[in-house]
C-alpha cells in the first residue's frame, strides 16, 4: 500500500469536478469532486442509494451527467470525438457485478472479444493472449466452458480476464465481492492487489464490503446521499471521529442508531414518551 | 353536496383517463422515434463502420442468417404448403359454382405470391426470430452485457442490431421466395389430383400468369416486414426492465406489435401498390 503523500505526488488518471447527476427529477450526485492517482486503488463506499454505482457509471461514461467535468487519462470526455473516445475506452476495463459475460459465447471467446474487435491479431496470437490472461486470474483450462457452467467466483475472475485482456490503464470493479463466500472474496481481493502491483493499473472499486475495502484500498471515498462525506487513506477513514461515517462503514442504519422512542416518533409523528402510541395502547 | 361529489369524481376520473391516454400516446410516439433512430443508426454503422474502425462482422451476419433463415426452412415449408393446398381447395370449391374451376390457378398464383407467402412467412419469423431477438437484447440489458459492450468500445447497435437487421432483410425475402415455390407446388399437386391437370401444365399456367412485378410485390413487402420485425424486437428488448418477468412481458409485446405492424403494413402496401 502506497503512503498517501507518495500517492498525491503521482499524476491524476481520473479527475471528477462538481459532478451533478439526476435520474428523472431525483438528484443522485450533488457536485462530487474527487480524483484517482496513477497506480492507486481507490475504493468508493457508501450505503444503498448513496450514489456510488451512479458515480461509477459516470466514470465509465454510461450515463449523461447534468453538469460537471470528468477527465480520464488527461482527456475531458466531453471534448473527445467518437473515434478518440473509442480509443480511450480501449484503455479501460470493467468487471461488472454480475460478470456480464456473453452467455452465447464460451469463456475464451468472451475474453477474446475485445481483441477480436479492436486488433488485427491472428487467431493463434489471440488464443495465446487469452490463455495468458486466464492464467493471471487462475482460470487456465476453462476457456471452452460456457459462462453458465462456471461458479460465481469463476464468472467474476473470467470477467476480470476480459477486462484486462487489452492491458488497460484504468480498471473498474463493481461490487467484486458481492455474492461470494469470504474465501473466494478474499482471493479476488488478492487478485486486485496483484493487478495493481504487477501490471501498474489504476483501479477503482465500488464496494460495501468493509473488510475488502480496508484490505485493498490506498484511499477510500465515502459517499452519502450523493455527497462525498470523506475522502482519505484507510487509516484516516477507519479512525475518523465522525459518528456518521462510522455508522455508514459499519452499515448501521439510522433506525438502529436512533433511540427507539425517537424512531417511533418519526414514524408516527406522535410523542411516545407518555406511551400514547405504543403498540399496546393502539386501539 | 352528494351531486357535487359525484361531479367531482366524474371529472377526476375523466381527467385520469385523458392523462393516461396522453401518456400512452407520448410513449407510443417515443417508441416510434426510437425505432426510426435505431434504423438510422443501423444504416450509419453499416456504411460508416469501417471508417470508424468498427466494421460490421460478416461472421456475425452469417450466424444470424443461419439462425433466422435456415432454422425456419422446415416450418415455412409446412405452413406455406398447407396454405397452398388450402387455397386450392377453397378456390376449386368456389369456382365450381360457376363451372370455372380450371381458372383456380389464377387465384392461387396471385394470392400465394402477392399475399399469403410474404404474410405467413413474416408472421412466422416475427414469432420465431423477432421474439428471440427481443429476449436476447432484454437479457443482455439486465445482465449488463450491453453496458459491457459500450465500455469495451464496441458500439451495441453495430454489434447486435446491424447483423440481425441485415440477416433479416436478406433471409425473409429468401424464405418468402422459398414459400412461394413450396406453396405453389403443394397447390399444384392438389389441383392436378383434383382436376386431372398435369403438373407441368399447371406450372406453365403459373409462369404465364405471374409477372416479375407480382414477385417483386411479395418480396418488397417481405423486406419491409424484415425491417419492422427487427426494429420492434430491438426496441422492446431495450425497454426490458424488471428481471426475468420483464423479459417475458416485452418478448410477448414484441411479437404482438410485430404481427400487428406486419398486417397493417400489408394492407397499406397492397392499397398503395394497386392504386399506382
Amino acid at each position: 500500500m502506497a503512503k498517501p503523500t507518495d500517492l498525491l505526488s503521482r499524476p491524476k488518471v481520473i479527475e471528477v469536478t462538481d459532478l451533478v447527476a439526476h435520474y428523472g427529477d431525483r438528484m443522485i450526485l450533488r457536485g462530487v469532486t474527487m480524483d484517482v492517482r496513477e497506480g492507486e486503488i481507490m475504493v468508493i463506499m457508501g450505503g444503498s442509494g448513496s450514489g456510488k454505482s451512479t458515480l461509477l457509471r459516470h466514470l465509465l461514461s454510461l450515463e449523461a451527467k447534468t453538469s460537471g467535468r470528468v477527465r480520464l487519462l488527461d482527456q475531458d470526455i466531453d471534448d473527445l470525438s467518437p473515434v478518440a473516445f473509442q480509443e480511450l475506452r480501449k484503455k479501460m476495463g470493467v468487471a461488472f457485478q454480475s460478470g456480464a459475460l456473453f452467455s452465447s459465447m464460451t469463456v475464451g471467446e468472451n475474453i477474446m472479444l475485445p481483441l477480436h474487435e479492436h486488433t488485427r491479431l491472428d487467431r493463434s496470437t489471440m488464443e495465446i493472449m487469452v490463455r495468458m490472461k486466464m492464467e493471471v486470474v487462475s482460470l487456465a483450462g476453462f476457456e471452452n466452458l460456457m459462462p453458465s457452467e462456471l461458479s460465481g467466483g469463476m464468472i467474476k475472475r473470467a470477467a476480470v480476464a476480459r477486462a484486462i485482456v487489452m492491458d488497460p490503464r484504468l480498471l473498474f470493479f463493481d461490487e467484486p465481492s458481492a455474492g461470494l463466500d469470504p474465501v473466494v472474496a478474499s482471493a479476488l481481493d488478492d487478485l486486485i492487489l496483484k493487478l495493481r502491483d504487477a501490471m501498474g493499473m489504476s483501479i477503482v472499486v465500488v464496494t460495501h464490503e468493509l473488510e475488502s475495502a480496508f484490505k485493498i484500498a490506498d484511499r477510500i471515498t465515502v459517499l452519502d446521499h450523493g455527497d462525498i462525506l470523506f475522502l482519505g487513506s484507510v487509516e484516516e477513514v477507519r479512525d475518523h471521529p465522525s459518528e456518521r461515517i462510522q455508522n455508514l462503514l459499519n452499515r448501521r442504519t439510522e433506525e438502529e442508531v436512533l433511540d427507539p422512542d425517537e424512531y417511533l416518533r418519526r414514524l408516527t409523528g406522535m410523542n411516545v414518551g407518555d406511551g400514547g402510541a405504543r403498540a399496546g395502547n393502539v386501539p | 353536496m352528494a351531486a357535487d361529489g359525484t361531479a367531482r369524481n366524474t371529472i377526476h376520473g375523466l381527467r385520469r383517463r385523458v392523462e393516461s391516454l396522453g401518456r400512452k400516446t407520448v410513449a407510443g410516439v417515443e417508441e416510434l422515434g426510437h425505432g426510426g433512430t435505431l434504423f438510422g443508426e443501423s444504416l450509419f454503422w453499416l456504411i460508416m463502420g469501417p471508417r470508424r474502425r468498427q466494421p460490421v462482422r460478416l461472421d456475425a451476419v452469417v450466424a444470424q442468417m443461419v439462425e433466422v433463415g435456415i432454422g425456419a426452412v422446415p416450418i415455412v415449408a409446412v405452413l406455406t404448403a398447407t396454405i397452398g393446398v388450402m387455397l386450392a381447395i377453397q378456390g376449386i370449391y368456389t369456382l365450381r359454382t360457376f363451372g370455372a374451376e380450371s381458372q383456380v390457378t389464377l387465384g392461387i398464383a396471385y394470392s400465394m405470391v402477392r399475399e399469403f407467402s410474404p404474410l405467413i412467412t413474416g408472421i412466422l419469423i416475427a414469432g420465431r426470430s423477432g421474439s428471440a431477438l427481443a429476449a436476447r437484447i432484454g437479457i443482455m440489458k439486465i445482465n449488463q452485457e450491453i453496458d459491457a459492450l459500450r465500455v469495451m468500445g464496441i458500439e451495441p447497435v453495430r454489434f447486435l442490431v446491424v447483423p440481425a437487421l441485415v440477416a433479416m432483410v436478406v433471409m425473409l425475402p429468401a424464405l418468402t421466395l422459398f414459400g412461394d415455390l413450396i406453396g405453389l407446388l403443394a397447390a399444384g399437386i392438389y389441383v392436378s389430383a383434383d382436376l386431372g391437370i398435369s403438373l407441368s401444365a399447371y406450372a406453365d399456367n403459373i409462369i404465364n400468369i405471374l409477372s416479375p412485378n407480382d414477385l417483386w410485390h411479395g418480396l418488397g413487402k417481405s423486406v419491409i416486414f424484415a425491417i419492422l420485425i427487427t426494429l420492434i424486437g430491438v426496441v422492446n428488448g431495450a425497454a426490458v426492465s424488471g428481471g426475468a418477468e420483464g423479459v417475458g412481458r416485452y418478448t410477448t409485446r414484441a411479437v404482438v406489435h410485430a404481427i400487428s405492424a406486419i398486417v397493417v403494413t400489408d394492407m397499406l402496401f397492397a392499397f398503395v401498390v394497386t392504386r399506382g
